[in-house]
Parts: C-alpha cells; structure tokens; sequence
C-alpha cells in the first residue's frame, strides 16, 4: 500500500515515522517547502545566527533512507480524491502522484484581514522557510521593522529584528500581551521583558494601513491611533489559518480547516488530515477545534499512523500543555490555566522578579486543575500525573520538589513559593525533603499506589 | 524549486567597535609576543610578560563587552554562524593555523621559542624567566611558558564564560572549579613543588590522560622522592583504580571531564566560542568511537610494554613481570568476565565491539603469560621505549596538543576530548553502564529546534533522543550542561538518578502507551 503525506512538517513527519514502525507500506513525504524535513520552531535561530539551516534539519537524510521515506519536492496543486492522484504545480515539473491513502498535513498560513497595503513588497508572515528568506532579504540595511499582532511569532519576530539591532515596533491590539491566553501578571511580566529588549511595545493599538512607496516597498504604518510608524518592513503574526486554500473546491468537507472526525478522517475515504490544518468535528471537553500548536501536529501524526496501518486509534490529546520563550522568559503550562477567576477556581501566583509559578485549584475541593511557570522549569509528568490523580493543592505543595526540573545548583524557586503561600494563607505546609529525581519518583509512587 | 539557501545571515560583518578593539588588541599583543622570539626582552625583565598579560586581559574584557554589552542574564548565540572568528571565516582560520603552528614550535622545536638547555634562555622564554624565579627560583622551561599562557587562557576566559552565563549557578559553579584546579593543582603546586626540590607532580592528572604516570624515570623519581614520593604513587594508582569509578558512578564523567580536567578546562573556558563547530553526524559519531578506544588500547598496551620493561630485572617477590602479568590477568579478566556475564546491562554494547574489545585484552593476557614463561623482554616484541615514543609523538602531542587546542576554531573545542583522550574512553565506559547520571527530557516537549545537537561540543545529536522523549546516556557527554541551558523550552536536565541500567529505555511514547513497539532506527 502506498501512503502518501503532503506536508512534512512535524505532523507529516511524525506520522511517517510511525507508520513505519507499525508497516512496511510505502511512504512518500511531499513538501514543496525542503527537501529535508526541519523544524519550524527553528526559524528564529537561523535569522539570529545560533543555527544554520541544517542543524534544525530533523533527522540526516540516511535516516529516511534507512527507514525507506521517499521525499518528494514539489508543490501540490489539487488533488483528484476520485482518481487518487496528486497533482503538482507546472513549476515543480513532477508527474502526478498515486496513492492508496492520504494523510494532508498542510499546516497554516499567516492571516491577513485585508489590510489596505497588506500585499506590499516588504510585508511579511513568518511560518515557511521562503518567509524566513523574505526577512532576511528586508533586512538589509532596515531601520525599523514593525510587528503586528500579539502572539508567539511576534514576540520570535521582535527578538530575531532585535539580534541584529534593528529597531522594532510592535503594535498589540489588546491591552497586555497575549492577554486572552496568559493572566495579567504572567502578561505583565511578558510586557516588561519586551520592553527591556528596547522595543517600543505599542499597545491598545493597531494597523489601519500599510502605506507605500514610490516602488510598491512598504514605507510606514498607519496605526488606529493615526500615528505614521516609518518602517521598511512590516512582519504579519496576528495568528495563523489552516492552510487548505487549494483545497476549497475539492469534494473535501473544510470549514476553517479540515473537517475530521475522532480517528482523523476526513468525509473522503482513506484521507486523512492532521496538524495545523484539520479541524476537529467533536473535539475533547475544553479543547479547541483547531489547535495549531507543535505538540498537537506531533500527537496527531502518532495517531493517525495507528489508524492508517489498521489499528483505529481515536485521537486523544489528554491533558493540555505547552510552552514558549518570551526573550530570556521560558514558560510552560498544564491542564487548565483561567485568565479570569470567577469563585470556582482559584490560583495560588507568586513571583520573583522573572521567576513565577502559577497553581490553579478547585476552590471547593481543592484538587488541582493547572500549573503554570514562567522562568522556570517544571517536570511534565509530575504536573500531569498530580493533575489526573486530582491531588490537591496541600499535597502538590508538599510534593512540589519532585517537579523541581531547573538544571542542577540552581536557587529553588520552590520554596519560596510554599513560604509565600504559608506567610499569605497562614498555613504551615512543608516541602517534603527530597529533591530532584529521588524527589519525583517517590512522589510517582505515592500517587500510583493511591490511585 | 530549490529553496534558495542564502540565509547566511547579513552581508555586512556582525562586529561592533568594542569588538573589533578586543580582536585587535588580541591581535596586537600576539604580535608583540612573537616578536619576542626575534628581540627578547623589550621593556626589561618583567614588564613584557606583565604589559602583555594585561594587553590579553583588556582584549578579552573590550570583546566580552562588545558582544554581551547591555544584554540582560540569557543565553548569548547571537550572531556566532555569522561571525569570522567563529564561524571558520578568515580570523578562524588565521587563529586555528597560528595555535597550531606554536604547537608544532613547542613540542618539536623548543629552541626557535628561545629555550637554552645550558645558559640563561633567550627569545620568548626568556621574558617568562622572572615568574619563574619568581615563583621557584629557576629559569622558565618551555613548559613552565606554556603552563603559564594556559593558566592565564582558563581564567581569563573562565571569567568571559562566567559572564556570559551569569545566569546558570550551574555554570559559575562549574568553571570556577576548573578555574581552580587549573590554578591550584596544574600550575601553583607542582610549581611549588619543584621549589621545594620534589616532583613535579599535578594531583589532579590521571593515567591514562597522564600517560606517563607509570614511566621508569617517572617511578624511580616518585621512589626516591621518600614519603611524599610514595603517597604521589599511591595516589596515581588509587586516582584510576577507586576514585574515578566511584565518582564516575554517582556524577558521570563530568566530574573530572568539565570539572576538573585542565583539557576540558580550556575546552570550556577558551573554547566555548567554537563548540558549535563539532560534526554531529553519525558518520562523526563512528569514527569518534573507533579512534578513542584505539588510543585507548594503545596507551593500555603502551604502558604494560614500559612496566614490563621496567620491572624485567627486578627480583623483587611482587614487583616483578610476575605481579605485573597476575594483576593485568586479573583486571583485564575480570573486565572480559564482567561483559560476558552481565548481559542486562552490557545489552547497548555494539557486539563487534564486544568481540574486539574481548579479543584484544585476550591477545594482552596471553602475550603477557607467553613472555613470562620463555622469559622474552619485549613484551610487544618491540622495545618498550619505542613504543613509548611513538606514543608520545603520535597522541601525547600531535593529537592532544597540535589537533586538539590548533583545530579549535575548524573542528570545534573538545576534538581531543572526543577522539582523541584515553581517559575520557574510560570515563566513558564507565558512564554508559556503570553511572546513575543521564540527561532527562522533559515529557515529549521537545521542539527539535536542533540548539542541544549544535552547541554540544562533544558532537552528540542530543536532538535525536530529546525529540523522542528518550533520556540521554552517551560514552562520550562530559555533562557541561549546556545542552540544557540553551534549550529553549527547558526540556533538558543533567541529573544523577536512583537506577543505572535501564536510564534511556524507555521511549515515551506521545500518548498512546499501549503500543509498547520499540524504535531502534
């Protein structure tokens, strides 16, 4: 049987990898972007000069030959579902492509809501590898960029442009960055790191017009509150929309994305979608239809691999995490983390300085529903395994050493989070004595043996 | 089609003025001292080497400023595939051809540095002279020069990595350990040492790395050196044979590798700005493995050559080639016992190397037993002597010296540690099946950005497990930690954990935990 991906992002490539673990079916990875599958996420670093394309490639071309993953280079123009036939553009001068099953793993696209100006030379998303080429070409000899839109790839943007000492703009609609997803003391703290890099963070503002020059370059920004930005580049990052355009007149069900069902299939048979771009007709209690997030793609890539090699598996993300680097702020967070606090929930937060720790809590049985750090590092499994044992906030804070995951030596952020907690709630909880993976695996125990 | 892959980073060079003026004045005060070797002293006895020590440090203060300068605590890779100096441009190249040229000069020509055997020394040895009357009342060697460039090498750059990763307690912690014994046990006290008419001896070096260490001059000095002389040979023995396994057991190999060893001292100090350079490819991967444990069999056999040689006329009861062949019989029995008998844990080993492995240690006890018997004297049918100096010429300094610190800006920083060093081949034995450290990954968060592969210094695609959710054990991980620091979502973490056999089995699957299939690829 013969299984061909169209995208080799990480959901494309994850789920080669896996059906080869399971089949020996013969796969083909179509992307028009590379040859060799690298990571998005990367992007950034190859602008800043940490990494060259090659170091963010995912495996070294011997891998896919070992593993017998055709790649194919080219770009798909339409899909004849009927014939099972992919049909690729002139440019990419390829004959049609047959396959037995499908899985499109197309990803996203930059959205543009029709800026006047938003097609000018010098403006730009930042998803593909040609994007990032794009931006490398605007930089020469730029003055300022801007940035519009308040989400992760503008603050990557403000950070690649500030690399290299190019001033930066960055026009945020809402009044605090990320502020419907981060609560507003993670999003002050994100505020302050931006503008410590120097960047002038323009907020309760956006674009109204980009406006030319006399060559179709664009020259400046007119905001919403009718200030003139001169800038030689405006970089786009307010969100991102599956990536399904050449699809819409195809007997394929899309809505935003593609329409799919627990085990990823789409209303075609034998297709299948994943990542980015596939849209979940009945998604999990308190997740989103589309979640183009890196973890998602990879999770679904495993998925779908299951289903194709026939073992129906249902995709079943389980407890939501994620995480982000805001200049020199990491963050992370799992399971269920309100921007608001309406009584139900409760939170414990406390910072120090560009640390923070967040624990979100059932006000009435104190079980423990999300965990969120900024500027320090926790341990996945033990975030995930208190939250599914419902342990509650007492015993995580007892336990809080086990998910102690900061590198060795460092100042524990822990302890005095849990003296904070007990000065402010007029408790007396005690950290439990160990530390580190002693810590986490005693805790581990303790929690499985409860369950 | 072909993406275009002209992301090679801005036309223009990424260097500001502080920067230049460091490289300049680094630039400056090298010429100043090779100048040295035509003229001697310049401004008297003693100025030189303090103007020129302080011209160095103003360089690496003006550089360090002009690259981190204004940046808050964070990790600081801006820019380093676009710079010349660490991006194998022309100031790469011209750094990487000029360290091995003095290399050469040192090991092989000596006099061209100035050195006189009898009478006072001239060019640039001469102007190291004063410190060293200094510090032990007799004149510089070429040896005492370049141990004093070297000290100075580690600390001050150990004080620019401090400052560039300021905010790792991890890393200050760290390099200021190898700032010490660098100071402490490979400079000041076997400097002392000789002041006080005993043996040159550097408390933290070890056989193998030290591949001297059991060298008839270097056992008849330690012998006649009394009771202290006695304890330094304990302690050589004791350092190999008690606590390296021990200390490699509970921390891995970074205990001495990135935290003692004054080799990775200077890997990590001097040349942390080149450790991107290193081949991560699986091809680099085999040929790393090949060649460190040849040097490994060579320095074993090499040394058993030399005591055999040694011990040869010796009617002593136990220091004889009789004690010699039993204790060799029963270490490198006992090791091809060992890999024949644990299977569980010895499961990794690749088992043609097992064969060789076992196969050569073989060849060792037999050839051993075999010149015992018809009381042949050499061991390896060559004279132990001669071996010795093909050791010494082709590993001791060639690889060690000329490869190991001149390829610095071309191959990256730790080319000896990783290809080369015969100790770090036991490290790393020791660490893959006997140690309890390994680097966790955190869950399945790995975004596969490749900064953990590209700054390893020793070359491990760190990626290829993290992005797996697979814990990391490599022979060859010194544990610097950077790896973890320059992950840009934390999931990375050196850690000394409660079991030691199965620490990288499992390989998390991303939710589906039934499947229970193992990738081997």
């Amino acid at each position: 049987m013969h299984i061909a991906i169209l995208g080799n992002g990480i959901s494309g490539v994850t789920a080669a990898r896996f059906i080869r673990k399971h089949s020996q079916h013969d796969i083909t990875l179509i992307s028009g972007e590379t040859a060799n599958p690298f990571s998005r996420t990367a992007l950034m670093y190859i602008y800043m000069g940490h990494l060259r394309l090659q170091d963010t490639e995912l495996y070294e071309p011997h891998f896919y030959e070992e593993n017998r993953i055709r790649r194919v280079q080219g770009w798909v123009e339409s899909i004849d579902f009927d014939e099972r036939k992919l049909h690729f553009t002139p440019l990419s001068k390829r004959n049609p492509l047959s396959y037995d099953r499908l899985i499109l793993a197309t990803g996203s696209q930059p959205n543009r809501f029709g800026w006047p100006g938003e097609n000018l030379k010098g403006v730009h998303g930042m998803y593909t590898l040609q994007d990032l080429q794009a931006i490398e070409d605007s930089s020469e000899d730029l003055e300022r960029a801007l940035i519009v839109g308040g989400g992760l790839i503008g603050v990557e943007m403000a950070e690649m442009f500030h690399s290299r000492d190019i001033p930066v703009t960055f026009l945020v609609r809402e009044p605090s960055y990320w502020n419907m997803v981060l609560p507003p003391e993670e999003s002050q703290m994100v505020n302050e790191e931006i503008l410590e890099h120097g960047i002038d963070l323009q907020m309760d503002t956006e674009l109204k017009e980009i406006l030319p020059n006399e060559n179709g370059h664009c020259r400046a920004v007119l905001s919403s509150k009718d200030e003139e930005i001169p800038c030689g580049f405006v970089g786009l990052t307010a969100g991102v929309h599956p990536n399904v355009a050449f699809l819409r007149e195809s007997p394929l069900e899309i809505e935003k994305g593609i329409v799919v069902d627990e085990y990823l299939r789409t209303n075609i048979e034998d297709v299948y979608a994943i990542g980015d771009c596939a849209q979940l007709d009945n998604p999990p209690t308190g997740r989103r239809p589309i979640e183009a997030v890196w973890y998602v793609g990879k999770m679904m890539g495993e998925t779908v691999a299951h289903t194709i090699c026939d073992k129906p598996t249902r995709y079943d993300p389980q407890l939501w995490f994620n995480s982000a680097k805001f200049f020199n702020i990491e963050y992370q967070v799992y399971g269920e983390v309100p921007v608001q606090y309406d009584g139900e929930l409760d939170a414990i937060f406390y910072r120090d300085g560009k640390r923070s720790l967040r624990i979100v809590y059932h006000n009435e049985s104190q079980k423990v529903v999300g965990i969120q750090c900024m500027g320090i590092r926790m341990r996945h499994e033990m975030c995930e395994a208190w939250i599914e044992s419902e342990s509650t906030l007492h015993e995580v804070l007892n336990q809080l050493n086990g998910a102690y995951f900061d590198p060795e030596l460092f100042k524990p952020f822990h302890r005095a989070f849990v003296e904070n907690y007990n000065r402010t709630h007029d408790q007396q909880v005690q950290l439990s004595q160990k530390t580190g993976l002693s810590a986490f695996w005693s805790n581990l125990k303790t929690l499985t043996k409860t369950q | 089609m072909e993406p275009s892959l002209s992301i090679t980073g801005p036309s223009k060079p990424m260097m500001g003025i502080w920067e230049k003026a460091g490289l300049s004045l680094a630039a400056l005060a090298t010429l100043y001292f090779i100048s040295f070797a035509f003229v001697g002293d310049i401004l008297g006895p003693g100025y030189d080497l303090s103007l020129l020590l302080g011209l160095y440090a103003i360089a690496t203060a003006s550089y360090s400023y002009g690259i981190y300068r204004g940046e808050d605590p964070g990790i600081k890779n801006d820019g380093n595939f676009f710079r010349s100096l660490t991006a194998k441009g022309a100031i790469g190249w011209t750094m990487g051809v000029f360290l091995t040229g003095f290399y050469v000069l040192l090991y092989w020509y000596p006099a061209t540095l100035g050195l006189v055997e009898d009478g006072p020394n001239t060019g640039i040895i001469a102007v190291f002279d004063p410190l060293s009357y200094w510090i032990k009342d007799a004149p510089a060697s070429q040896w005492f020069m370049y141990g004093t460039l070297y000290t100075i090498a580690i600390l001050y750059l150990g004080v620019k990595f401090m400052y560039k990763y300021r905010h790792s307690s991890y890393h200050l912690i760290r390099t200021g350990s190898v700032m010490f014994f660098q100071l402490a046990f490979a400079f000041l006290i076997p400097e002392f040492l000789q002041k006080l008419n005993q043996p040159f001896f550097d408390f933290k070096m070890i056989w193998p790395l030290d591949y001297y260490a059991f060298f008839d001059w270097r056992l008849d000095q330690l012998t006649s050196s009394g009771n202290l002389g006695i304890l330094m040979l304990v302690w050589s023995v004791a350092l190999i044979l008690v606590v390296t396994p021990i200390l490699t057991y509970f921390f891995g190999k970074r205990w001495y590798c990135s935290w003692v060893c004054g080799c990775g001292g200077l890997a990590e100090t001097a040349g942390d700005p080149f450790r991107h350079l290193s081949d991560k490819s699986r091809k680099a991967w085999r040929i790393e493995r090949w060649l460190i444990h040849a040097v490994l069999f060579f320095v074993t056999a090499m040394t058993i050559a030399v005591l055999h040689s040694y011990l040869y006329e010796s009617s002593d009861p136990i220091f004889n080639t009789l004690g010699l062949s039993v204790f060799f019989t029963l270490l490198l029995g006992g090791g091809i016992a060992w890999v024949l008998l644990d299977e569980t844990r010895f499961r990794d080993l690749d088992p043609k190397a097992k064969k060789l492995g076992i196969l050569l240690a073989a060849v060792l006890i037999i050839l051993l037993w075999e010149s015992q018997i018809t009381g042949r004297y050499n061991l390896l049918f060559l004279p132990g002597h001669q071996i010795r100096e093909w050791y010494g010429f082709l590993i001791g300094a060639t690889f060690s010296g000329v490869i190991g610190v001149g390829f610095y800006p071309l191959m990256g920083n730790r080319v000896w540690c990783r290809f080369g060093c015969p100790m770090a081949a036991i490290l790393g034995i020791q660490q893959k099946f006997f140690s309890k450290f390994r680097i966790t990954t955190n869950g399945n968060q790995c975004i596969s950005c490749g900064n953990c592969s590209t700054y390893c210094e020793m070359g491990i695609d760190v990626k290829w497990y993290a992005q797996r959710g697979q814990d990391i054990v490599r022979a060859s991980c010194v544990g610097c930690g950077i790896c973890s620091a320059v992950c840009p979502r934390g999931v990375l973490r050196l850690e000394n954990g409660p079991d030691t056999t199965n620490k990288a089995d499992e390989v998390r699957a991303l939710q589906i935990d039934s499947s229970g299939v193992k990738w081997n690829a």
